[in-house]
Protein backbone atom coordinates (compact mmCIF):
# COMPACT_ATOMS: atom_id res chain seq x y z
CA UNK A 1 0.00 0.00 0.00
CA UNK A 2 1.39 3.17 -1.12
CA UNK A 3 1.90 6.35 1.79
CA UNK A 4 -0.85 8.08 0.23
CA UNK A 5 -3.47 5.34 0.54
CA UNK A 6 -1.71 4.70 4.57
CA UNK A 7 -3.33 8.07 4.90
CA UNK A 8 -6.05 8.26 3.23
CA UNK A 9 -7.68 5.40 4.89
CA UNK A 10 -6.20 6.69 8.45
CA UNK A 11 -8.25 10.08 7.73
CA UNK A 12 -11.38 8.00 5.84
CA UNK A 13 -11.65 6.56 9.20
CA UNK A 14 -11.10 9.11 11.20
CA UNK A 15 -14.07 10.93 9.19
CA UNK A 16 -16.31 8.42 9.97
CA UNK A 17 -15.33 7.88 13.44
CA UNK A 18 -16.16 11.72 13.93
CA UNK A 19 -19.71 11.14 11.89
CA UNK A 20 -20.39 8.44 13.82
CA UNK A 21 -19.74 10.16 16.97
CA UNK A 22 -21.98 13.24 16.20
CA UNK A 23 -24.75 10.85 15.57
CA UNK A 24 -24.32 9.00 18.11
CA UNK A 25 -23.97 11.43 20.90
CA UNK A 26 -27.38 12.74 21.06
CA UNK A 27 -27.85 13.49 24.57
CA UNK A 28 -24.38 15.55 24.93
CA UNK A 29 -24.59 18.08 22.04
CA UNK A 30 -21.34 19.48 22.85
CA UNK A 31 -19.59 16.09 22.24
CA UNK A 32 -21.51 15.70 19.26
CA UNK A 33 -20.01 18.83 17.94
CA UNK A 34 -16.68 18.45 18.67
CA UNK A 35 -17.09 15.13 16.53
CA UNK A 36 -18.05 17.11 13.84
CA UNK A 37 -15.10 19.29 13.98
CA UNK A 38 -13.02 15.84 14.25
CA UNK A 39 -14.50 15.01 10.39
CA UNK A 40 -14.15 18.55 9.16
CA UNK A 41 -10.61 17.80 10.02
CA UNK A 42 -10.10 14.82 8.65
CA UNK A 43 -11.91 15.45 5.70
CA UNK A 44 -9.32 18.50 4.98
CA UNK A 45 -6.96 15.62 4.92
CA UNK A 46 -8.49 13.86 2.44
CA UNK A 47 -9.06 16.90 0.23
CA UNK A 48 -4.78 17.60 0.77
CA UNK A 49 -4.38 13.79 -0.28
CA UNK A 50 -6.70 15.18 -3.44
CA UNK A 51 -3.90 17.90 -4.19
CA UNK A 52 -6.71 20.25 -3.79
CA UNK A 53 -4.80 22.12 -1.16
CA UNK A 54 -6.90 25.53 -1.11
CA UNK A 55 -10.00 23.44 -0.65
CA UNK A 56 -8.51 21.32 2.21
CA UNK A 57 -7.00 24.35 4.34
CA UNK A 58 -10.33 26.58 3.65
CA UNK A 59 -12.36 23.42 4.76
CA UNK A 60 -9.99 23.26 8.11
CA UNK A 61 -9.63 27.05 8.45
CA UNK A 62 -13.60 28.04 7.49
CA UNK A 63 -15.72 24.66 9.04
CA UNK A 64 -13.86 23.52 11.55
CA UNK A 65 -12.05 26.64 12.55
CA UNK A 66 -15.49 29.33 12.73
CA UNK A 67 -18.36 27.46 11.69
CA UNK A 68 -18.14 24.62 14.62
CA UNK A 69 -16.99 27.57 16.74
CA UNK A 70 -20.62 29.18 16.77
CA UNK A 71 -22.65 25.85 16.40
CA UNK A 72 -21.10 25.18 20.08
CA UNK A 73 -21.87 29.05 20.83
CA UNK A 74 -25.29 28.23 20.47
CA UNK A 75 -25.08 24.98 22.33
CA UNK A 76 -23.10 26.22 25.41
CA UNK A 77 -25.62 28.80 25.68
CA UNK A 78 -28.20 27.15 25.71
CA UNK A 79 -26.62 24.81 27.81
CA UNK A 80 -29.18 21.12 27.04
CA UNK A 81 -27.75 18.38 28.79
CA UNK A 82 -29.45 14.95 29.16
CA UNK A 83 -32.88 15.52 30.49
CA UNK A 84 -33.66 18.48 28.15
CA UNK A 85 -34.10 15.87 25.60
CA UNK A 86 -37.31 13.95 26.65
CA UNK A 87 -38.04 10.83 25.28
CA UNK A 88 -36.89 9.41 22.04
CA UNK A 89 -39.84 9.95 19.75
CA UNK A 90 -38.30 10.69 16.52
CA UNK A 91 -38.90 6.83 14.83
CA UNK A 92 -39.91 7.93 11.41
CA UNK A 93 -37.19 10.09 11.18
CA UNK A 94 -34.64 7.32 12.36
CA UNK A 95 -36.06 4.80 9.61
CA UNK A 96 -36.15 7.70 6.63
CA UNK A 97 -32.38 7.82 7.45
CA UNK A 98 -31.81 4.50 7.57
CA UNK A 99 -33.08 4.21 4.27
CA UNK A 100 -31.05 7.29 2.78
CA UNK A 101 -28.29 5.41 3.99
CA UNK A 102 -29.06 2.26 2.09
CA UNK A 103 -29.54 3.82 -0.89
CA UNK A 104 -26.23 5.91 -0.40
CA UNK A 105 -24.68 2.83 0.49
CA UNK A 106 -26.01 0.49 -2.95
CA UNK A 107 -25.10 3.18 -5.11
CA UNK A 108 -21.40 3.33 -4.13
CA UNK A 109 -20.93 -0.47 -4.11
CA UNK A 110 -23.16 -1.10 -7.45
CA UNK A 111 -22.92 1.51 -9.73
CA UNK A 112 -20.23 4.05 -9.04
CA UNK A 113 -16.89 1.43 -9.26
CA UNK A 114 -15.65 1.67 -13.19
CA UNK A 115 -18.68 4.60 -13.93
CA UNK A 116 -15.57 6.99 -14.51
CA UNK A 117 -12.81 5.31 -16.04
CA UNK A 118 -9.25 6.33 -14.90
CA UNK A 119 -8.99 9.91 -13.39
CA UNK A 120 -7.21 12.32 -15.57
CA UNK A 121 -4.04 14.04 -14.53
CA UNK A 122 -4.47 16.98 -13.11
CA UNK A 123 -2.96 20.29 -15.06
CA UNK A 124 0.50 22.03 -13.09
CA UNK A 125 -0.65 24.34 -9.84
CA UNK A 126 -3.86 22.47 -9.91
CA UNK A 127 -6.41 23.13 -6.81
CA UNK A 128 -3.23 25.55 -5.32
CA UNK A 129 -4.50 29.11 -4.25
CA UNK A 130 -2.67 30.45 -7.39
CA UNK A 131 -4.86 28.63 -9.85
CA UNK A 132 -8.17 28.89 -7.83
CA UNK A 133 -7.73 32.75 -7.37
CA UNK A 134 -7.07 33.02 -11.20
CA UNK A 135 -10.22 31.72 -11.65
CA UNK A 136 -12.33 33.26 -9.48
CA UNK A 137 -10.98 36.77 -10.35
CA UNK A 138 -11.10 35.97 -14.26
CA UNK A 139 -13.44 34.03 -15.35
CA UNK A 140 -15.92 33.97 -12.60
CA UNK A 141 -15.64 37.72 -11.28
CA UNK A 142 -19.18 37.96 -11.86
CA UNK A 143 -20.38 35.30 -9.40
CA UNK A 144 -18.02 35.96 -7.27
CA UNK A 145 -19.03 39.80 -7.22
CA UNK A 146 -22.31 38.84 -6.59
CA UNK A 147 -21.73 36.61 -3.66
CA UNK A 148 -20.23 39.15 -2.05
CA UNK A 149 -22.87 41.67 -2.31
CA UNK A 150 -25.51 38.31 -1.24
CA UNK A 151 -22.78 38.18 2.30
CA UNK A 152 -22.88 41.93 2.40
CA UNK A 153 -26.54 41.60 2.42
CA UNK A 154 -26.64 38.79 5.31
CA UNK A 155 -23.98 40.81 7.47
CA UNK A 156 -26.04 43.91 7.62
CA UNK A 157 -29.08 41.92 8.09
CA UNK A 158 -27.71 40.12 11.08
CA UNK A 159 -26.02 43.32 12.62
CA UNK A 160 -29.64 45.08 12.32
CA UNK A 161 -31.82 42.59 14.28
CA UNK A 162 -29.25 42.03 17.19
CA UNK A 163 -29.30 45.58 17.30
CA UNK A 164 -32.23 46.02 20.34
CA UNK A 165 -32.27 50.07 19.13
CA UNK A 166 -30.95 51.64 15.84
CA UNK A 167 -30.23 55.39 17.03
CA UNK B 1 14.78 11.50 3.21
CA UNK B 2 13.16 10.14 6.20
CA UNK B 3 15.92 10.61 8.39
CA UNK B 4 16.51 14.14 7.38
CA UNK B 5 12.95 15.56 7.86
CA UNK B 6 13.14 13.58 11.70
CA UNK B 7 16.27 15.22 11.98
CA UNK B 8 15.17 18.78 11.35
CA UNK B 9 11.77 18.03 13.26
CA UNK B 10 13.81 17.13 16.70
CA UNK B 11 16.09 20.33 16.33
CA UNK B 12 12.89 23.03 15.69
CA UNK B 13 11.22 21.13 18.96
CA UNK B 14 14.12 20.76 21.13
CA UNK B 15 15.13 23.89 20.69
CA UNK B 16 11.34 25.31 21.38
CA UNK B 17 10.30 23.11 23.90
CA UNK B 18 13.50 22.36 25.32
CA UNK B 19 15.57 25.39 25.73
CA UNK B 20 13.17 28.61 24.81
CA UNK B 21 9.78 27.13 26.77
CA UNK B 22 11.78 27.08 30.33
CA UNK B 23 13.82 29.96 29.93
CA UNK B 24 11.28 32.03 29.06
CA UNK B 25 8.85 30.96 32.24
CA UNK B 26 12.31 32.42 34.10
CA UNK B 27 13.07 35.33 31.25
CA UNK B 28 9.35 36.58 32.36
CA UNK B 29 9.35 36.67 36.21
CA UNK B 30 13.08 38.09 36.07
CA UNK B 31 12.01 40.91 33.44
CA UNK B 32 9.26 41.87 35.11
CA UNK B 33 11.21 41.80 38.36
CA UNK B 34 13.95 44.35 36.83
CA UNK B 35 10.90 45.81 35.41
CA UNK B 36 9.20 46.79 38.71
CA UNK B 37 12.33 47.13 40.88
CA UNK B 38 12.21 44.09 42.74
CA UNK B 39 15.12 40.58 42.92
CA UNK B 40 12.30 38.26 41.03
CA UNK B 41 12.60 34.72 41.62
CA UNK B 42 15.91 33.52 43.30
CA UNK B 43 14.64 30.60 46.09
CA UNK B 44 14.95 27.42 44.36
CA UNK B 45 17.67 25.65 45.54
CA UNK B 46 19.87 22.64 45.24
CA UNK B 47 22.23 22.47 47.99
CA UNK B 48 22.32 25.80 48.39
CA UNK B 49 22.99 26.77 44.98
CA UNK B 50 20.58 29.15 43.37
CA UNK B 51 22.17 29.73 40.10
CA UNK B 52 19.93 33.40 39.89
CA UNK B 53 16.65 31.71 39.79
CA UNK B 54 17.09 28.72 36.90
CA UNK B 55 16.39 26.62 39.16
CA UNK B 56 12.86 27.62 39.35
CA UNK B 57 11.14 26.10 36.13
CA UNK B 58 12.14 22.50 37.16
CA UNK B 59 10.89 23.12 40.64
CA UNK B 60 7.71 24.37 39.21
CA UNK B 61 7.50 21.42 36.69
CA UNK B 62 8.07 19.00 39.96
CA UNK B 63 5.13 21.06 42.14
CA UNK B 64 2.59 20.83 38.73
CA UNK B 65 3.47 17.08 38.42
CA UNK B 66 2.98 15.76 41.89
CA UNK B 67 -0.23 18.07 42.57
CA UNK B 68 -3.40 16.15 42.62
CA UNK B 69 -5.71 16.15 39.28
CA UNK B 70 -8.87 17.24 40.68
CA UNK B 71 -11.80 16.73 38.16
CA UNK B 72 -14.94 18.78 39.23
CA UNK B 73 -18.31 17.16 39.79
CA UNK B 74 -20.40 17.61 37.18
CA UNK B 75 -17.66 17.90 34.60
CA UNK B 76 -17.47 15.94 31.35
CA UNK B 77 -14.01 13.51 32.22
CA UNK B 78 -13.32 12.87 28.25
CA UNK B 79 -13.33 16.73 26.89
CA UNK B 80 -12.16 17.91 30.53
CA UNK B 81 -8.85 16.16 29.60
CA UNK B 82 -9.24 16.91 26.01
CA UNK B 83 -8.96 20.70 26.23
CA UNK B 84 -5.98 21.14 27.42
CA UNK B 85 -4.49 19.04 24.52
CA UNK B 86 -6.02 20.72 21.75
CA UNK B 87 -4.99 23.98 23.62
CA UNK B 88 -0.71 22.89 23.21
CA UNK B 89 -1.10 20.47 19.66
CA UNK B 90 -1.58 24.26 17.55
CA UNK B 91 1.66 25.49 19.09
CA UNK B 92 3.83 22.79 17.91
CA UNK B 93 2.39 21.82 14.54
CA UNK B 94 3.21 25.24 13.54
CA UNK B 95 6.94 24.87 14.06
CA UNK B 96 6.52 22.28 10.91
CA UNK B 97 6.22 25.20 8.32
CA UNK B 98 8.59 27.79 9.94
CA UNK B 99 12.21 27.76 8.33
CA UNK B 100 15.05 28.09 10.76
CA UNK B 101 17.44 28.08 7.23
CA UNK B 102 17.94 29.00 4.30
CA UNK B 103 18.54 26.33 1.03
CA UNK B 104 22.22 24.83 0.76
CA UNK B 105 23.98 23.26 -1.95
CA UNK B 106 26.64 20.10 -0.69
CA UNK B 107 27.98 18.93 -3.92
CA UNK B 108 24.92 17.39 -5.74
CA UNK B 109 22.67 17.35 -2.38
CA UNK B 110 20.67 20.33 -1.20
CA UNK B 111 19.78 21.31 2.35
CA UNK B 112 16.98 22.60 2.88
CA UNK B 113 16.44 23.93 6.47
CA UNK B 114 11.98 23.29 6.79
CA UNK B 115 10.67 20.70 8.03
CA UNK B 116 7.57 20.99 5.71
CA UNK B 117 8.22 23.05 2.40
CA UNK B 118 4.33 23.24 1.45
CA UNK B 119 3.14 25.59 -1.08
CA UNK B 120 0.06 26.96 1.34
CA UNK B 121 2.42 27.38 4.20
CA UNK B 122 1.23 30.38 5.73
CA UNK B 123 -2.95 29.05 5.38
CA UNK B 124 -1.62 26.01 7.03
CA UNK B 125 -0.16 28.60 10.43
CA UNK B 126 -3.78 30.39 9.97
CA UNK B 127 -5.09 26.72 9.81
CA UNK B 128 -3.59 25.53 12.52
CA UNK B 129 -4.23 28.26 14.88
CA UNK B 130 -8.06 28.11 14.12
CA UNK B 131 -8.01 25.07 15.91
CA UNK B 132 -6.27 26.26 18.95
CA UNK B 133 -10.15 28.14 19.79
CA UNK B 134 -11.29 24.65 20.59
CA UNK B 135 -9.62 24.27 23.50
CA UNK B 136 -10.59 27.86 25.62
CA UNK B 137 -14.17 26.34 24.18
CA UNK B 138 -14.25 23.34 25.13
CA UNK B 139 -12.10 24.00 28.48
CA UNK B 140 -14.70 26.10 30.17
CA UNK B 141 -17.78 23.84 29.43
CA UNK B 142 -16.44 20.69 30.33
CA UNK B 143 -15.53 22.17 33.86
CA UNK B 144 -19.44 22.74 34.69
CA UNK B 145 -18.70 26.33 36.03
CA UNK B 146 -20.48 29.07 35.15
CA UNK B 147 -16.98 31.79 35.23
CA UNK B 148 -15.14 28.88 33.13
CA UNK B 149 -18.07 29.00 30.28
CA UNK B 150 -17.87 33.00 30.66
CA UNK B 151 -14.09 32.72 30.64
CA UNK B 152 -14.13 30.79 27.33
CA UNK B 153 -16.93 32.50 26.03
CA UNK B 154 -14.45 35.82 25.83
CA UNK B 155 -11.39 33.76 24.82
CA UNK B 156 -13.12 32.32 21.61
CA UNK B 157 -15.16 35.22 20.86
CA UNK B 158 -11.56 37.30 21.17
CA UNK B 159 -9.18 34.13 19.23
CA UNK B 160 -12.25 33.98 16.35
CA UNK B 161 -12.24 38.16 15.80
CA UNK B 162 -8.45 38.37 15.86
CA UNK B 163 -8.38 35.20 13.37
CA UNK B 164 -10.05 37.50 10.97
CA UNK B 165 -7.93 40.68 10.96
CA UNK B 166 -5.14 38.63 11.73
CA UNK B 167 -5.47 36.85 8.18
CA UNK B 168 -6.42 40.24 6.35
CA UNK B 169 -3.17 42.32 8.00
CA UNK B 170 -0.86 39.95 6.16
CA UNK B 171 -2.92 40.51 2.54
CA UNK B 172 -0.28 43.21 1.96
CA UNK B 173 2.85 41.29 2.78
CA UNK B 174 1.29 38.42 0.47
CA UNK B 175 0.88 40.62 -2.64
CA UNK B 176 4.79 42.15 -1.95
CA UNK B 177 6.39 38.48 -1.67
CA UNK B 178 3.94 36.92 -4.27
CA UNK B 179 4.05 34.04 -2.35
CA UNK B 180 2.62 31.74 0.91
CA UNK B 181 5.42 29.33 1.14
CA UNK B 182 7.18 30.59 4.26
CA UNK B 183 10.91 29.83 2.78
CA UNK B 184 10.79 31.92 -0.07
CA UNK B 185 9.17 35.00 1.62
CA UNK B 186 12.41 34.50 3.96
CA UNK B 187 14.51 33.96 0.91
CA UNK B 188 13.05 36.79 -0.27
CA UNK B 189 14.43 39.06 2.28
CA UNK B 190 17.91 37.83 1.90
CA UNK B 191 18.51 41.08 -0.46
CA UNK B 192 18.93 45.11 0.32
CA UNK B 193 17.29 48.27 -1.18
CA UNK B 194 18.57 51.84 -1.53
CA UNK B 195 16.84 53.88 0.89
CA UNK B 196 16.40 56.73 -1.48
CA UNK B 197 15.69 54.61 -4.47
CA UNK B 198 12.65 56.28 -5.00
CA UNK B 199 13.87 58.94 -5.88
CA UNK B 200 15.66 58.18 -9.30
CA UNK B 201 12.07 55.51 -9.48
CA UNK B 202 9.82 58.45 -9.56
CA UNK B 203 11.82 60.90 -11.96
CA UNK B 204 12.25 63.32 -8.80
CA UNK B 205 16.32 62.59 -9.35
CA UNK B 206 18.08 61.70 -12.59
CA UNK B 207 20.49 59.14 -11.58
CA UNK B 208 21.13 58.94 -7.78
CA UNK B 209 25.12 60.00 -7.03
CA UNK B 210 27.40 56.55 -6.36
CA UNK B 211 28.10 57.92 -2.85
CA UNK B 212 24.44 57.52 -1.78
CA UNK B 213 24.75 53.83 -2.41
CA UNK B 214 25.83 52.54 1.13
CA UNK B 215 22.31 53.80 2.33
CA UNK B 216 20.78 50.65 2.14
CA UNK B 217 18.24 48.38 4.16
CA UNK B 218 17.32 44.95 4.29
CA UNK B 219 14.24 44.40 2.01
CA UNK B 220 12.42 43.28 5.51
CA UNK B 221 8.99 42.98 5.69
CA UNK B 222 9.01 45.63 8.14
CA UNK B 223 10.47 47.94 6.08
CA UNK B 224 7.99 47.39 3.07
CA UNK B 225 4.69 46.99 5.74
CA UNK B 226 5.33 48.70 8.67
CA UNK B 227 1.95 48.84 8.86
CA UNK B 228 1.48 45.73 8.58
CA UNK B 229 3.74 44.27 11.09
CA UNK B 230 1.85 46.75 13.89
CA UNK B 231 -1.06 45.08 13.14
CA UNK B 232 0.16 41.60 12.84
CA UNK B 233 1.66 41.60 16.05
CA UNK B 234 -1.47 43.23 17.68
CA UNK B 235 -3.60 40.23 16.46
CA UNK B 236 -0.96 37.48 16.94
CA UNK B 237 -0.52 38.50 20.74
CA UNK B 238 -4.36 38.89 21.07
CA UNK B 239 -4.72 35.23 19.88
CA UNK B 240 -2.39 33.92 22.32
CA UNK B 241 -4.31 35.77 25.43
CA UNK B 242 -1.47 37.24 27.05
CA UNK B 243 -1.70 40.81 28.76
CA UNK B 244 -2.51 43.25 27.89
CA UNK B 245 -4.97 41.42 26.06
CA UNK B 246 -5.76 38.52 28.82
CA UNK B 247 -9.46 39.78 29.07
CA UNK B 248 -10.62 35.75 29.23
CA UNK B 249 -9.00 35.63 32.67
CA UNK B 250 -9.89 38.86 35.45
CA UNK B 251 -9.56 38.13 39.01
CA UNK B 252 -11.83 40.78 39.97
CA UNK B 253 -14.83 39.20 37.33
CA UNK B 254 -14.43 36.06 36.53
CA UNK B 255 -11.55 34.61 38.30
CA UNK B 256 -9.27 32.66 36.07
CA UNK B 257 -11.55 31.90 33.38
CA UNK B 258 -11.53 28.86 31.49
CA UNK B 259 -8.51 27.09 33.77
CA UNK B 260 -9.96 27.83 36.93
CA UNK B 261 -11.47 24.27 37.19
CA UNK B 262 -7.59 23.09 36.28
CA UNK B 263 -5.05 21.76 38.68
CA UNK B 264 -2.10 19.68 38.70
CA UNK B 265 -0.26 18.99 34.59
CA UNK B 266 -3.73 19.79 33.25
CA UNK B 267 -3.34 22.96 34.05
CA UNK B 268 0.40 22.94 33.56
CA UNK B 269 -0.22 22.01 29.84
CA UNK B 270 -2.31 25.61 29.30
CA UNK B 271 0.23 27.15 30.72
CA UNK B 272 2.93 25.38 28.33
CA UNK B 273 0.75 26.30 25.50
CA UNK B 274 0.73 30.20 26.44
CA UNK B 275 4.24 29.91 27.18
CA UNK B 276 5.67 27.72 24.10
CA UNK B 277 3.60 30.40 21.75
CA UNK B 278 5.75 33.25 22.40
CA UNK B 279 9.24 31.80 20.48
CA UNK B 280 6.47 30.09 18.51
CA UNK B 281 5.21 33.60 17.47
CA UNK B 282 8.69 35.00 17.70
CA UNK B 283 9.84 32.37 14.53
CA UNK B 284 6.77 33.12 12.97
CA UNK B 285 7.29 37.51 13.13
CA UNK B 286 10.36 36.82 12.71
CA UNK B 287 10.25 34.77 8.92
CA UNK B 288 7.83 37.14 8.21
CA UNK B 289 9.14 40.57 8.97
CA UNK B 290 12.36 40.31 10.20
CA UNK B 291 13.92 37.98 7.23
CA UNK B 292 13.61 34.52 8.63
CA UNK B 293 17.38 33.04 9.00
CA UNK B 294 18.87 36.59 6.40
CA UNK B 295 21.70 38.70 7.65
CA UNK B 296 20.92 42.02 7.36
CA UNK B 297 23.12 43.96 4.76
CA UNK B 298 25.65 40.28 4.02
CA UNK B 299 23.21 37.87 1.65
CA UNK B 300 23.78 34.36 1.13
CA UNK B 301 25.53 34.76 -2.25
CA UNK B 302 27.70 37.40 -1.11
CA UNK B 303 28.80 35.41 2.13
CA UNK B 304 29.28 32.18 0.08
CA UNK B 305 31.21 33.96 -3.05
CA UNK B 306 33.38 35.90 -0.59
CA UNK B 307 34.35 32.73 1.93
CA UNK B 308 34.97 30.39 -1.18
CA UNK B 309 38.10 31.06 -1.86
CA UNK B 310 40.15 31.21 1.05
CA UNK B 311 38.35 27.57 1.94
CA UNK B 312 36.32 25.78 -0.15
CA UNK B 313 32.76 25.61 -1.69
CA UNK B 314 31.77 23.28 1.33
CA UNK B 315 33.20 25.43 4.29
CA UNK B 316 31.57 28.22 2.86
CA UNK B 317 28.15 26.60 2.62
CA UNK B 318 28.21 24.96 5.85
CA UNK B 319 29.29 28.32 7.96
CA UNK B 320 26.95 29.94 5.73
CA UNK B 321 24.17 27.40 7.23
CA UNK B 322 25.47 27.92 11.06
CA UNK B 323 25.17 31.57 10.82
CA UNK B 324 21.65 31.88 9.08
CA UNK B 325 20.70 29.60 12.46
CA UNK B 326 22.26 32.02 14.50
CA UNK B 327 20.85 34.92 13.28
CA UNK B 328 17.51 33.22 13.07
CA UNK B 329 17.58 32.65 16.93
CA UNK B 330 19.00 35.74 17.43
CA UNK B 331 16.05 37.10 15.82
CA UNK B 332 13.45 34.77 17.86
CA UNK B 333 15.24 35.74 21.17
CA UNK B 334 15.18 39.78 19.93
CA UNK B 335 11.32 39.31 19.48
CA UNK B 336 10.45 36.98 22.84
CA UNK B 337 11.71 39.48 24.29
CA UNK B 338 9.64 42.27 22.84
CA UNK B 339 6.82 40.40 23.85
CA UNK B 340 7.79 40.44 27.00
CA UNK B 341 8.28 44.22 27.04
CA UNK B 342 4.86 44.60 25.91
CA UNK B 343 2.96 42.02 27.78
CA UNK B 344 4.82 44.72 31.45
CA UNK B 345 4.35 48.27 29.52
CA UNK B 346 1.04 48.14 28.63
CA UNK B 347 -1.78 48.44 31.16
CA UNK B 348 -4.90 45.22 30.84
CA UNK B 349 -7.85 45.85 28.44
CA UNK B 350 -11.15 45.49 29.06
CA UNK B 351 -13.11 42.96 27.06
CA UNK B 352 -15.42 45.28 25.25
CA UNK B 353 -11.94 47.46 24.95
CA UNK B 354 -10.28 44.45 22.84
CA UNK B 355 -13.26 43.93 20.90
CA UNK B 356 -13.13 47.47 19.70
CA UNK B 357 -9.63 47.31 18.99
CA UNK B 358 -10.01 44.90 17.36
CA UNK B 359 -13.39 45.43 14.77
CA UNK B 360 -12.95 49.42 14.88
CA UNK B 361 -9.82 49.58 14.48
CA UNK B 362 -7.62 47.21 13.62
CA UNK B 363 -9.73 45.45 10.60
CA UNK B 364 -10.70 49.07 8.61
CA UNK B 365 -6.67 49.86 8.98
CA UNK B 366 -5.25 46.11 7.66
CA UNK B 367 -8.42 46.67 4.43
CA UNK B 368 -6.49 49.79 4.14
CA UNK B 369 -3.31 48.63 4.24
CA UNK B 370 -4.59 46.20 1.21
CA UNK B 371 -5.88 48.96 -1.13
CA UNK B 372 -2.57 51.17 -0.38
CA UNK B 373 -0.28 48.34 -1.10
CA UNK B 374 -2.33 47.12 -4.43
CA UNK B 375 -2.02 50.67 -5.50
CA UNK B 376 1.72 51.28 -5.14
CA UNK B 377 2.42 47.99 -5.99
CA UNK B 378 0.69 49.01 -9.94
CA UNK B 379 2.48 52.08 -9.47
CA UNK B 380 6.18 51.00 -9.40
CA UNK B 381 5.60 48.33 -11.67
CA UNK B 382 4.31 50.75 -14.06
CA UNK B 383 7.42 53.17 -13.72
CA UNK B 384 9.47 50.40 -13.94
Amino acid sequence: MSAAAVFFYAFAALAVAGGLGMVLNVRNTVAGAMSLVLTMVALGGVYVLLEAYLVGVLQILVYAGAIVVLFLFVVMLLNLRGEAFGPERQGFAKVLGVAVVAVLLAEFVWLLPGAFGAPATPPEGFGGYRAVGLALFTDWLLAFEVTSLLLLAAMVGAVVLAKRSIE
Amino acid sequence: MIVEVVVKMLFIVLVMMGLFLPLITWVERKQAAIMQDRIGANRADIAGIRAIGLLHPAADVLKLLTKEDVVPRGANRVLHLLAPVISIVPAIVTLAVIPFGGRYRFGDTTLNLVVADIDWGMLYVLAVGSIATYGAVIAGWASNNNWSLLGSMRASSQMISYEVTMGLSIVGLFMVYGTLRLPEMAAAQDHTFRLLGFLELFGWVERLPGWLDWLRLPAWGIFLQPLGFILFLTCIMAENKRPPFDAPEGESEIIAGYHMEYSGMRFGLFYTAEFLEVPVIGALVATLFFGGWAIPWLSQETLVAGVTPAFGAGFATGLCLLLHVVSFLVKVVALVWLQMLIRWTLPRMRYDQVMDLCWKAILPLSLANVFVTGGLILLVERLR
